[in-house]
């Protein structure tokens, strides 16, 4: 399990666009890949509808685990973070 | 016979045609809905029809393109959610059919994202759309959206979703009418985009038959079914001579005798600079500063302010910025900025200058790098605060401003009381701005949220024009300007009766400037004296109006 804890930089959180490029990086992996906001209960980073109902803002930290180890997690690791900051 | 409606007109023209409504009806499932047995065909029919919903709505965004394309990818990856999916699966196992176990799913989601706050309730109208595009499809209905025709319409509609915009085809639809929405809603966004007319919050719009033949007019906001042939002729003519009127309209604004008005627009960051510079703005007269803070959990730091105040300080070398300081509270509450205690009513309550007063640290952060953002350009900043109630509120504000290195701090006139003792305000405040949207609620009572309460949210009212009559005369007792930044400014009628009651400059939203200019030069000062004291003496909103208009000749080529 990869793990990575970010602060989301986006403008607007992680909400509307960065949610919907966010969701669909995920999707593209095989594994589980989940998002928490801070020590709250992880969700699906696959799932649009849970992501954005977490209501990440600017500033929040996110918790992101992916499954597996070695260098696809990593990459996908740095996708996510990088769209969380991302404008 | 012909029947009248009103609604706010967001979009200039004229339109005429038959009415072909857009239907959002769709059969909503028993709530006790059972499939017949075998949960996993009917599993299997659930999530075919959500994979069809969302390769129906990317192939409506690759159409669309542009922003559109993004929210309908987004509603693709909503209908194809499989978090959803599983939650859908479990309630045909647990023996709901399909439609049902869509609708109760999705009901779970929508409940989290209408409660996660503003930013995410415009979503909600996203979703809802999703479910029902899969829901009339598992049940065999419509899917519902913009009608087909072969011939042109005016499409009247509650409201419009960004699925039955995207694919819309301008050539067949000549206006918009809806019950719903405001000057921001994506049907008045997609209507000025495409320079169609249209009229939101139309009441009575829900009541007019398919096929009804429609006049609409979309500067006024007038809706009127089965018109008399010569009334359509007159609307036609009178939205073609606007538009050419405004297109002509060019150089600062002025009256037709030399008496100059500057235009400005009202700004909410450097992302509406280039339609104010390309409408002709004179500098800004309302720069919004909210959008900075909305939506974060801490306020934004002193280089990034300074970018964003200096980005649009160097877009008008010369000319004027009036920016207004954070405006937080009531309907824009900011995390980091909690109201002290629960207010039942927010619009009365720690709002704007009280807010800051509250919280001076981040107006002196605020004040000081606009101090900063000016260093080095050319253009004149002016510093305003919100929510300004009396003489010790408006001396507390300067004294402030001035310790931060802001030469011209004045205030916003949106407070009954800070009209009717603008004299004493005037000695501390470098200018007035009136804020007629807010001074309207507050004259009449009337929130500006409130639908059922039209009538009074009018800056016609004679009360509010006599609000600004005073406040208007103590400035200039004073020596001091008092321009007005309210949608008022942007009605070409009204404009002309604001200058006549002294108001020294107007400031609108960019696109309503031409037509304000091409006004402003078909009269001279002493007619908008005479029309500002017409509008004084009327006992009503209406007869304000129409006693401005005939003392305005000089509009009557505009259709005005």
């Amino acid at each position: 399990m990869a793990q990575r804890r970010v602060t989301v930089e986006s403008k607007v959180g992680l909400h509307a666009r960065p949610a919907a490029m966010f969701v669909e990086a995920a999707s593209k992996a095989g594994g589980q890949v989940t998002v928490a906001k801070g020590e709250g209960t992880p969700v699906s980073a696959k799932s649009i509808l849970a992501v954005m109902g977490l209501d990440v803002r600017n500033g929040d930290e996110i918790v992101i685990d992916v499954e597996g180890e070695g260098p696809d997690a990593d990459a996908l690791l740095d996708r996510l973070a990088e769209i969380a900051n991302a404008d | 016979m012909a029947q009248t409606y009103r609604g706010a007109g967001v979009s200039p023209g004229a339109g005429y045609g038959p009415v072909k409504r857009l239907t959002r009806e769709v059969p909503q499932p028993a709530p006790d809905a059972r499939h017949a047995g075998d949960a996993e065909a009917e599993a299997r029919r659930a999530v075919a029809a959500m994979e069809q919903t969302a390769q129906d709505l990317t192939a409506r965004g690759e159409r669309a393109g542009g922003e559109a394309a993004e929210v309908l990818s987004a509603q693709a990856l909503m209908a194809r959610d499989p978090a959803l999916a599983d939650d859908v699966r479990r309630r045909v196992g647990e023996g709901a059919d399909a439609a049902r176990a869509v609708s109760e799913a999705m009901a779970v989601y929508r409940d989290m994202l209408a409660n996660a706050g503003e930013y995410l309730a415009a979503r909600v109208a996203d979703l809802d759309d999703v479910r029902d595009r899969i829901v009339a499809r598992l049940m065999g209905a419509p899917i519902p959206g913009i009608p087909d025709s072969d011939s042109p319409f005016v499409l009247v509609a509650e409201d419009l979703a960004p699925a039955d915009t995207a694919v819309l085809d301008p050539a067949q639809v000549v206006a918009f009418v809806t019950r719903e929405g405001g000057p921001t809603s994506h049907t008045a966004i997609l209507a000025r985009s495409l320079g169609l007319p249209a009229v939101v919050a139309c009441a009575g719009a829900d009541a007019i038959a398919e096929g009804t033949m429609l006049l609409v007019d979309g500067a006024t906001g007038e809706v009127v079914a089965d018109p008399d042939p010569a009334a359509v002729e007159a609307a036609t003519a009178a939205a073609a001579a606007r538009a050419r009127a405004a297109a002509q309209s060019t150089g600062p604004g002025r009256t037709a005798d030399g008496h100059p008005v500057p235009l400005l627009a009202n700004i909410g960051g450097p992302q509406d600079l280039p339609a104010a510079l390309e409408n002709g703005a004179e500098g800004v007269g309302l720069y919004r500063t909210e959008f900075l803070f909305l939506d974060r959990s801490d306020a934004p730091g002193h280089d990034e302010q300074v970018a964003a105040y200096r980005a649009v300080l160097e877009a008008f070398p010369g000319g004027k910025v009036v920016v207004r300081t954070l405006d937080a509270g009531a309907d824009k509450p900011l995390a980091f900025l909690p109201a002290p205690a629960a207010e039942p009513n927010p619009a009365l309550g720690e709002r704007g200058l009280r807010m800051m007063r509250r919280f001076p640290e981040t107006l002196d952060a605020q004040l000081a790098a606009l101090a900063e953002a000016e260093r080095g350009t050319d253009a004149e900043l002016q510093v305003m605060a919100p929510m300004v109630t009396d003489a010790e509120d408006s001396e507390w504000f300067a004294a402030v401003a001035a310790k931060a290195g802001v030469q011209q701090a004045g205030v916003m006139i949106e407070v009954p009381a800070a009209a009717l003792r603008a004299r004493h305000i005037a000695a501390s405040a470098a200018f007035f701005s009136i804020g007629t949207n807010d001074l309207t609620q507050y004259t009449c009572a009337a929130d500006r949220e409130t639908g059922g309460l039209g009538r009074f949210q009018d800056p016609w009212q004679p009360g509010v024009l006599d609000l600004v009559a005073v406040a208007a005369s103590a400035a200039a007792e004073a020596g001091r300007p008092c321009g007005v930044c309210g949608e008022a400014a942007a009605d070409p009628l009204l404009a002309c009766v604001l200058t006549g009651l002294g108001v020294t400059s107007l400031s609108m939203g960019a696109s309503a400037l031409p037509l304000v200019r091409a006004a402003l030069a078909r009269v001279e000062l002493a007619q908008c004296r005479a029309a500002a004291d017409a509008a004084l003496a009327a006992r009503g909103p209406e007869e304000a109006r129409a006693a401005a208009a005939a003392a305005l000749p000089g509009l009557a080529e505009l259709g005005l």
